[in-house]
């Protein structure tokens, strides 16, 4: 079946469907990494958007029921040159079809995603429409053009959770994600590999009671903080810092999540009123929430930083680490007041990647250090935050 | 960290001459090493034995010694030159192997040299398989099981625990040489003898069998701060058990999920840092477990190679280049990216393509050898592809290895019964992928197929994709009628399926099969739809940032992104993947045409599917296009560039067989014309060329049948040459001496035919042959050189070693060649450069052999006398005389070049190992001295069969030698060398008053000759073959010499010139010199 692709700047592109059909808007963005196609579709930072894969084989190991970042692929449609009816893995439980048709989400294969691309790395990312229905281009062009966008938009309020809950230790998918376990078969059984990336084992007994803000939490911090030794309750993005206050806990982070961090006014009031309080670590739209809560600014980066190997460099080491990125906004550098330090920078474009509180135990990066997908190089910082909760 | 500056000088040990397993890659690492160490200031001392290098031109260090790699020459030059460090990771595994015995003998302590890259203990616990594998334990990664072992019975005992099959390793060795896969006790007695005779070290790793398991290779990076990136991940589409540069591989990574894949590069880190590389590039293997995922570790190269060359053309990431940088001192975070020039080199390319790599073999020339594909590598060179899916990037690959295949192609192989298949996928051979074709055609299931093959479902289903696909076209074509493309109107749905046929790397000429039109036919068919490849770019990044070195593949988007320039263009075609006959000589050529018309303000465009070598490196050219050399390809390219001329003669057989039909299709090719160069090539009108220059050829004849070969040679008298028409690197040539040995021929070794005659010529015997290599701009010409081979006529000269300038002819023979070289290439118009064979016998000379393009010795001679001819050619090329150039007359040189063929016989046990006139040797090093014999020496040095100074000389030789031998084994008995003799031979000498010592010929008593190889008891063989029928007894003395590295003579030229180089090795020692010294 045919799809089209259509930009807000009139451009289309014109391939052949697969997963759901139907039709659907958000901003397209592209992300260069050349693995992890699952984790990417199940972020919930990506709501609101259509994904680009630079990569142009996608689906080669098919989909399983463990690479899951959230409850269901939250990405709005999936472009990739040439998606791969045939999957072959050993973990693999279902291809990459039949995942995202039973999810609902739309894909267009065959098109010159170079081409898109470039586009988007030339002209900024772009409203678009994705559709199999209507195939008018002229139509489509109409919609992507009459699309919302994403400033100034909420889409936090999208992906949170809506009551608060314990995350259980290292096998949350049997109980959190029940509606997702489609073939479960004894392959689960048979997962092996140890993604421990610490070297720290999963503490038996939690040391550290953590409150996680759910602004559209990738599942991979959960198991991080888990397995360093936190035990971690996670709250809805509107939960007050009173609330979050009352349940005293050792350590508060501020999870990723999708869009503008502006316009999440409620978010940026309860993490301004959580400043000096706990220890802090935010990671990406909490890091930004915290830049604004500390009365930085942020912009929107003319194409972002979507990918697994974003250079950023650390100043404490001088070392440079290979990280995973997926942001559209930015906190401006110069904007943060003189008690914030800037400890990491992205290396490609000079902009902030993380930043620390000179007074207060409060951090945060703009990247994910809990990878998935991506490069492990950083996962340090979970360390750093429970040494913070250790010291106070 | 800003760079060092307590180093000035810089020691660079490069690889020496092509062999298997080490090629022109590490041309390219070294050249890339040499060029970033200059520009940063530093003093560059370099040594190689290879001439053809573009590392070993003068401009690239500042003191190049083509001198004998070793470390006695090593040391020499060290305490000549006194440089504070030695890089060793950038020459291969000869480079490290000499670094490592330079740190161990204390030379590097005594003259204070420090090793940069990689210390002496970090390459140990990198290169010793039992250190390795402890290490790899330590830090809680898996290996296989396994054991050393030093003997046979040490062995046994690992092969109880470990059980079979079991892979075995020798220690030190080269591209797995001597390693093998034993399934039975048999196989595994034959296979660790082999392997503890070939290490160095006598050791053997045996380990636990992987075969079938998924294999990958990670590109590591590590600078002096710990930053530790991955370059590179690919993935290999012949599972474990082929050695990996026998294998399909493929980047990146294709059936890895992130978790897998992160886990892999966690390890691979980790292992960087364990054994304690510190700066630079390293490779390292794993192998995973299909069904379980289970990963291990099977190798570790702590140094550039072949798989990392592959990363940097995979990625535009230059890893050699960096790894250089690093290792003065700098941190990956200094350096830019030289792709974006905006972004660090401390990120982690990303690519969006698929590139395939696709080795290529020389079966053909080893008859008798075992063609399976195990852990010890075979192939001789490879071509790469990129595409924007797997199947378009295979597709590409299979065409760019020049044999014959437009593609996934089912042509060039028998149709096997499908019983017989199971075997021929079973059993890893060079043709296995058109072997998977067929089995799909027969109807075999995927599943199926993976059982026998073990490759993995993801390849062999696109596979089948792209036969399913054939069929679809198949289909469509008959059913719009298309065999005739008169009027090319095509509905939308044809115009769809073409568009993606493309799409899936289907050639024109492919596609032309299947509907019954010619290429050109498809071609415009295509074009008129607006079908037309696009160019793409290898960026590093997918896009996310511009990139500024324009280096580009072609596919089917939507999208081309080249801009061609205004400026003058001249597009070089390359010489594809390395062959036998065809190898880095001639990508040495290509780069200099580059080199020099970029001098000249000329934009130049290179075209090349070769992954190993310097052309493809994206600095070479100003643009660089890494595409198939096939007709379709190139026009595509010269569509859209509009080249101001296309340069066809320097890149060896290649470009010239594109040469007549991109002419025809309206492509400028500049330079001798293809025309010219077509004359030279057919019999017919070669005569008749030499007939009006009244110069001599061997009588010959052309026959098309058996009935008519056996009077033409009984005419001629035997013995004679033989040769189909039209061949490379005289391929299935050959000496017969006997109407039987001619029959034979012509009933097995071609089919002749009308189209296919075979050229019977009058053989020569002992003459002396020369070969001319000479530049012309169409009004002078001036000889390069005059190289007089040590071999008599017969053997092919690239296999024959040769001394520049002549030592042996005198004045008027000189200026009779040289008159002969100007008159030949008046007639030829030769606008560039030409190489003739003559043959000189009895006073009187015959042209053998016209080539009016660059030839395999053109960077020797370049070498020799300090003028780069293929620069010189290529400005030629361009309008500019000789006289503007300023090479008006030959240069005389008062010192000697020999240059010496290496062979790849120990990678081919069983095939026969006697020279004739079809090219064997993989090659050649150069050994250059004011004395000729010392010259000699360095050269057989370099090849690696030393001159033994005394010990035991076997000789055995044939009748008609028996008198000249008289001389050599007086001169060897003076020399205090211990005689031993098979019977007839003993008694010639004997007679002549020499002490022998009998041995038997084998078969006819105890000791034989064998047996004094075993005991190590013999330094020196000289075997003369009688040519003649098969004898085995000569085919074991060879063999026997290359098992245990034994200096063996073959010819009385060859043994005498090597006597005279004993003798002048005694008198004093080997000295070394610098080109730059020379001239």
């Amino acid at each position: 079946m045919k799809a089209i692709l259509a930009l807000a700047d009139g451009t289309t592109f014109e391939g052949e469907h697969f997963g759901a059909t139907g039709e659907t808007s958000g901003e397209v963005v592209f992300n260069t990494s050349m693995t992890g196609y699952q984790e990417i579709l199940t972020d919930p930072s990506y709501k609101g958007q259509i994904v680009t894969m630079t990569y142009p084989l996608i689906g080669n190991y098919g989909c399983n029921d463990i690479d899951v970042e959230s409850i269901r692929p939250q990405a709005e449609g999936f472009v990739v040159r040439e998606y791969s009816a045939y999957e072959s893995n050993w973990r693999s439980q279902s291809n990459l079809g039949s995942y995202l048709e039973e999810n609902g989400i739309i894909g267009i294969h065959g098109i010159d995603t170079r081409a898109l691309t470039k586009r988007l790395r030339v002209h900024g990312v772009m409203d678009g429409i994705l559709s199999t229905e209507d195939l008018d281009p002229q139509s489509l062009v109409a919609k992507a053009q009459a699309w919302h966008g994403l400033v100034g938009v909420d889409m936090v309020q999208y992906v949170t959770c809506p009551n608060p809950y314990a995350w259980e230790t290292r096998a949350p998918e049997s109980n959190t994600l029940s509606d997702l376990t489609s073939t479960t078969d004894d392959k689960n059984s048979q997962l092996t590999i140890d993604f421990d990336t610490t070297g720290i084992e999963a503490q038996s007994t939690p040391q550290f009671r953590v409150i996680a803000v759910d602004f559209g939490v990738k599942y991979n911090i959960l198991r991080q903080l888990t397995q360093h030794g936190c035990q971690v309750q996670v709250v809805p993005a509107h939960t007050s810092a009173k609330d979050i206050l009352a349940a005293n806990p050792d350590g508060i982070f501020l999870s990723n999540g999708p869009g503008d961090p502006e316009p999440i006014e409620y978010g940026i009031k309860t993490v301004r009123q959580l400043i000096g309080v706990k220890p802090t670590f935010g990671i990406c739209l909490g890091h930004q929430l915290l830049g604004l809560a500390l009365g930085g600014k942020t912009f929107k980066l003319k194409f972002g930083h979507r990918g697994a190997n974003q250079p950023v460099k650390r100043f404490d080491t001088d070392q440079v680490e290979i990280t995973s990125q997926n942001h559209g906004f930015c906190v401006d550098m110069d904007s943060l007041p003189n008690n914030v330090k800037v400890t990491h920078i992205n290396l490609n474009d000079q902009t902030l990647e993380g930043m620390e509180h000179t007074e207060y135990p409060m951090f945060s990066v703009q990247y994910h250090p809990e990878a998935s997908p991506g490069p492990h190089d950083a996962s340090y910082l979970f360390k750093r935050f429970t040494d913070l909760m250790r010291k106070t | 960290m800003p760079k060092r500056t307590d180093i000035k000088k810089i020691l660079i040990i490069g690889s020496g001459p092509i062999i298997i397993g080490q090629a022109c890659e590490f041309d390219y690492s070294g050249t890339q090493a040499c060029k970033s160490l200059k520009e940063e200031g530093y003093e560059v001392v370099l040594v190689n034995s290879n001439p053809a290098t573009i590392m070993t031109d003068t401009e690239l260090a500042d003191r190049t010694y083509v001198e004998p790699i070793g470390a006695d020459i090593a040391e020499k030059i060290i305490a000549q030159e006194r440089p504070q460090a030695l890089l060793p990771t950038l020459g291969g595994q000869t480079g490290l192997n000499v670094s490592v015995e330079l740190a161990e003998s204390g030379a590097l302590d005594k003259y204070d040299v420090e090793l940069i890259g990689a210390k002496l203990p970090a390459i140990k616990k990198a290169e010793d398989r039992d250190l390795f594998k402890k290490a790899m334990v330590s830090i809680g990664l898996s290996v296989p099981k396994s054991g050393i072992a030093h003997s046979f019975d040490d062995a046994t005992a690992i092969i109880d625990e470990i059980g079979y099959p079991a892979i075995i390793r020798p220690a030190f060795t080269l591209g797995g040489t001597g390693g093998g896969i034993a399934y039975n006790i048999e196989e595994f007695r034959d296979i660790v003898e082999y392997g503890l005779g070939l290490s160095p070290v006598n050791e053997v790793l045996i380990e636990e069998s992987v075969i079938g398991w998924k294999e990958f290779e990670l590109e590591v990076m590590r600078d002096g701060t710990d930053n530790v990136v991955i370059i590179c991940s690919i993935e290999n589409f012949d599972p474990m058990g082929v050695h990996t540069g026998d294998s399909i591989t493929v980047a990146p990574a294709q059936t890895l999920t992130d978790k897998e894949y992160q886990q892999m590069r966690d390890a691979a880190i980790k292992i960087i840092r364990e054994i304690g590389v510190d700066t630079g590039g390293s490779n390292i293997q794993f192998a995973v477990d299909p069904d379980t995922g289970k990963q291990v570790v099977i190798e570790m190269n702590p140094r550039v190679s072949r798989s990392s060359a592959l990363a940097s053309k995979a990625t535009g990431f230059p890893i050699a280049k960096i790894a250089a940088k690093l290792a003065v001192g700098y941190t990956l975070d200094e350096l830019p990216n030289d792709i974006t020039r905006k972004t660090p080199a401390s990120f982690e390319p990303t690519i969006d393509y698929v590139v395939t790599k696709i080795p290529r073999w020389a079966f053909e020339k080893f008859a008798g050898t075992d063609e399976t594909l195990t852990t010890m590598m075979k192939s001789v060179g490879e071509a790469m592809a990129i595409g924007r899916t797997f199947k378009e990037s295979l597709q590409k690959g299979l065409r760019s290895l020049e044999n014959g295949w437009a593609g996934l192609d089912s042509r060039p192989i028998d149709q096997l019964p499908v019983s017989e298949l199971p075997q021929k996928l079973t059993i890893p051979n060079m043709e296995r992928i058109l072997y998977i074709k067929q089995a799909f055609q027969s109807g075999m299931s995927l599943d199926q197929i993976h059982g026998y093959t073990h490759i993995d479902p993801f390849f062999l289903y696109n596979m089948k994709e792209i036969i399913d696909f054939e069929d679809e076209i198949r289909k469509v074509g008959c059913e719009s009628k298309l065999d005739t493309l008169d009027n090319p109107q095509l509905s939308d749905s044809s115009v769809f399926l073409l568009r993606k046929a493309k799409q899936y790397g289907f050639s024109d000429r492919q596609i032309g099969e299947l509907w019954n039109a010619s290429e050109t036919g498809i071609r415009t068919l295509r074009k008129e739809h607006g079908i037309e490849a696009t160019f793409k770019t290898v960026d590093t990044c997918a896009a996310e940032f511009e990139a500024e070195t324009p280096y580009y593949y072609s596919t089917y988007g939507m999208e081309d992104e080249v801009r061609p320039s205004q400026k003058k263009k001249i597009l070089i075609l390359g010489s594809g993947p390395n062959r036998i006959g065809q190898g880095i000589e001639f990508d040495y050529c290509c780069v200099h045409a580059a080199l020099a018309l970029k001098e000249d303000n000329y934009e130049t465009i290179m075209v090349n599917s070769n992954p190993e070598t310097v052309s493809t490196d994206y600095d070479t050219s100003d643009r660089l296009y890494f595409e198939p050399l096939t007709h379709e390809n190139v026009l595509n390219i010269v569509d859209r560039e509009k080249p101001d001329g296309v340069i066809v003669q320097l890149g060896g057989q290649t470009p010239l067989n594109l040469a007549l039909g991109l002419q025809k299709a309206g492509v400028p090719i500049i330079g001798t014309s293809p025309e010219d160069i077509a004359r030279s090539e057919d019999r017919k009108q070669f005569t008749e060329l030499l007939d009006g220059l009244g110069l001599m050829q061997p009588p010959n004849g052309t026959a098309t049948s058996v009935k008519e070969a056996v009077p033409i040679a009984a005419a001629l008298g035997y013995p004679v040459m033989v040769r189909p028409s039209y061949v490379l690197g005289g391929r299935a040539m050959q000496i017969v001496y006997d109407q039987d040995a001619l029959e034979a021929y012509m009933d097995t070794a071609v089919a002749a035919s009308p189209e296919h005659p075979v050229l019977i010529d009058k053989y020569l015997e002992d003459a002396i042959e020369v070969d001319v290599d000479a530049i012309s701009d169409g009004t002078l010409t001036v000889v390069g050189g005059i190289m007089e081979h040590i071999e008599e006529a017969g053997i092919h000269s690239g296999d024959s070693d040769c001394v520049l300038p002549p030592y042996t002819l005198v004045e008027d023979q000189i200026d009779t060649l040289k008159q002969y070289t100007n008159a030949l290439a008046k007639a030829l118009n030769v606008r560039g450069l030409m190489n003739i064979q003559y043959a000189i016998k009895n006073d009187e000379i015959y042209v053998l052999e016209v080539n009016p393009r660059a030839s395999r010795t053109v960077p020797f001679v370049s070498k020799t006398i300090g003028v780069p001819l293929a620069k010189l050619a290529a400005r030629i090329m361009t309008g500019k005389t000789l006289a503007e150039l300023g090479f008006t007359t030959e240069i005389e040189t008062d010192y000697f070049s020999v240059k010496a063929p290496v062979f790849p016989f120990n990678r081919f046990p069983g095939a026969n190992s006697q020279l004739g006139p079809e090219m064997k040797s993989t090659g050649e090093v150069m050994g250059i001295d004011a004395d000729l014999s010392i010259a000699f020496a360095k050269a057989q040095q370099a090849v690696g069969y030393g001159l033994p100074l005394g010990g035991h000389a076997f000789i055995s030789v044939k009748n008609k030698d028996k008198r000249a031998i008289i001389f050599i084994a007086k001169k060897l008995v003076d020399l205090g060398f211990q005689l031993i003799a098979t019977h007839g031979t003993a008694k010639v000498l004997r007679r002549n008053g020499m002490e022998v010592t009998l041995v038997h010929s084998i078969g006819k008593g105890r000791p034989t000759i064998h047996d004094y190889v075993k005991n190590h008891a013999v330094d020196l063989i000289i075997n003369t073959p009688t040519g003649y029928a098969h004898r085995p007894n000569e085919e074991l003395i060879r063999q026997m010499a290359i098992d245990y590295g034994i200096t063996l003579f073959s010819t009385i030229a060859g043994a005498s010139a090597a006597i005279n180089s004993i003798e002048a090795l005694r008198r004093g020692e080997m000295t070394v010199t610098p080109l730059q010294d020379y001239y």
